[in-house]
């Protein structure tokens, strides 16, 4: 069986502040893949992400999801993404159970299960808490919980382990191994190395550069 | 262990949503994000009584100033009260999507599958429910203390029913372009006033015109059609407006 490239990034360079991150950056992503993007502050992992999901917009190249470039589609592209940046898109105001039910419904997913996944996240006792009365790892555990709802193939995925517990780390890995065995794939940056076995992740190692 | 399915993917399929959906969760995602956003404005009060306040002080302010001379009050009470109902929703724009920006969760309404125009529509309704409609139940009582001319009443509720939603449309529009500056307050006003002009004239004008015992649908007309107008196409601005903003 081929495999399935799910999305494919097509001459990418990215300028910010004059400076060039990355210039002419090729790849494709096949289901299955955990991409873990490496490098240096700086060096342009978060713009390439933003850039993947569609986000930002690069100065040369394009993104494509199933060969279609992703402007092109967007509606059709994002009923087939998952990104959480580092902001975790909390609202204070709001209860964890409310941010997340707001959460699943902007994503087309069952809001009835907030309760239940609430409960895969540790926040069980939590969910009427409102959500500036909780920490910043409770906040990115919010965030983090539609994971476990999503039937988005793509995930891209900018810091997830930020404020996150060990448990949690680990918790999370398994998530994204048997999403990536589902047939999805995960694109993340992380400072942390991974703990799942060599062989089920590959890098992107963005370097550096001073002009 | 492998990592390339060799299965049939199970629950992860690339889809297609047929159109019959559409008009179901085009309202689902309206509803949703309207919702969202009037509860987070009446946990956080300050957002709706602020500019209501700055409207009932300016007001209050100029009989005190300018003496309780009931002829040169009942001439300048329109414009004093429309001038104020477009300060005061001017200092309310900044809340429209300044706060989602921070924290993330303008991102995640970028990237969901829901139309986006639906979404600004649905929160700058929710801004004008917060800002707008407020201040059309106190004209009225304000409006006394300036001594208007009693015919001039419904044109007064009239012009501000569809002159205030123009004023967060437009408004929305300017909010987008600066939400990504980091002191965007100046830029946005520069924006933002030259836009409102034409409201502040023709409604002026109607209720000038009706306190002389006049029609006055033509000025309503001409506000009705910069409404339409406004309702129509500015959520599409506004979304294009973000997408650069966030850029």
């Amino acid at each position: 069986m081929p495999i399935t490239s799910l999305l494919s990034a097509q001459q990418l360079t990215c300028i910010r502040e004059e400076r060039i991150l990355f210039e002419n950056l090729s790849f494709n992503i096949n289901a299955g893949d955990i991409i873990q993007i490496e490098g240096p502050n700086g060096a342009g992992k978060t713009s390439l992400l933003r850039i993947l999901a569609g986000l930002s917009q690069p100065y040369e190249g394009q993104v494509s999801f199933n060969q279609i470039p992703i402007n092109q589609d967007r509606e059709y592209f994002n009923r087939h993404l998952l990104y959480i940046g580092h902001l975790a898109g909390i609202k204070g105001e709001m209860s964890a159970q409310e941010n997340l039910r707001f959460n699943l419904a902007l994503n087309g997913l069952d809001a009835s299960q907030a309760e239940t996944t609430l409960g895969k996240v540790n926040l069980l006792g939590f969910e009427d808490a409102l959500a500036s009365h909780l920490s910043a790892g409770q906040h990115r555990r919010i965030a983090l919980a539609k994971l476990w709802q999503s039937q988005a193939p793509i995930w891209i995925l900018d810091e997830p382990f930020t404020a996150i517990d060990k448990l949690g780390v680990k918790k999370l890995e398994q998530l994204m191994i048997d999403h990536a065995k589902k047939g999805g794939c995960v694109i993340l940056t992380t400072h942390q190395d991974l703990a799942m076995p060599t062989e089920l992740y590959q890098k992107i190692i963005l370097e550096y550069r001073f002009y | 262990m492998n990592n390339i399915p060799n299965m049939k993917p199970t629950s992860i399929n690339i889809s297609s949503q047929s159109s019959t959906e559409h008009s179901q969760s085009y309202r689902e995602a309206f509803l949703l994000v309207f919702k969202r956003d009037l509860t987070i404005a009446f946990r956080h009060k300050d957002d709706i009584l602020n500019p209501l306040l700055f409207f009932i002080i300016v007001i209050t302010l100029f009989p005190l100033g300018i003496g309780p001379e009931s002829n040169t009050l009942a001439r300048i009470a329109p414009g004093i009260i429309w001038v104020a109902a477009l300060l005061s929703t001017l200092l309310s724009l900044d809340r429209l999507f300044k706060s989602d920006h921070a924290d993330g969760s303008l991102e995640q309404m970028l990237l969901s599958p829901h139309p986006l125009f639906l979404i600004v529509l649905a929160k700058i309704i929710a801004h004008w429910c917060l800002t707008g409609l407020p201040l059309i139940f106190v004209a009225p009582l304000l409006a006394i203390l300036l001594n208007l001319n009693e015919n001039s009443y419904l044109a007064l509720m009239l012009t501000l029913l569809i002159g205030t939603p123009v004023l967060s449309f437009l408004g929305a529009i300017g909010v987008a372009l600066t939400v990504g500056i980091k002191k965007g307050g100046v830029l946005l006003s520069l924006l933002v006033l030259p836009l409102y002009i034409p409201v502040l004239i023709f409604a002026t004008s109607a209720i000038d015109t009706a306190a002389m015992n006049l029609p006055y649908s033509g000025q309503l007309a001409i506000i009705a059609a910069l409404f339409i107008g406004s309702l129509t196409l500015s959520p599409f601005a506004v979304s294009a407006a973000l997408k650069v903003s966030t850029n």
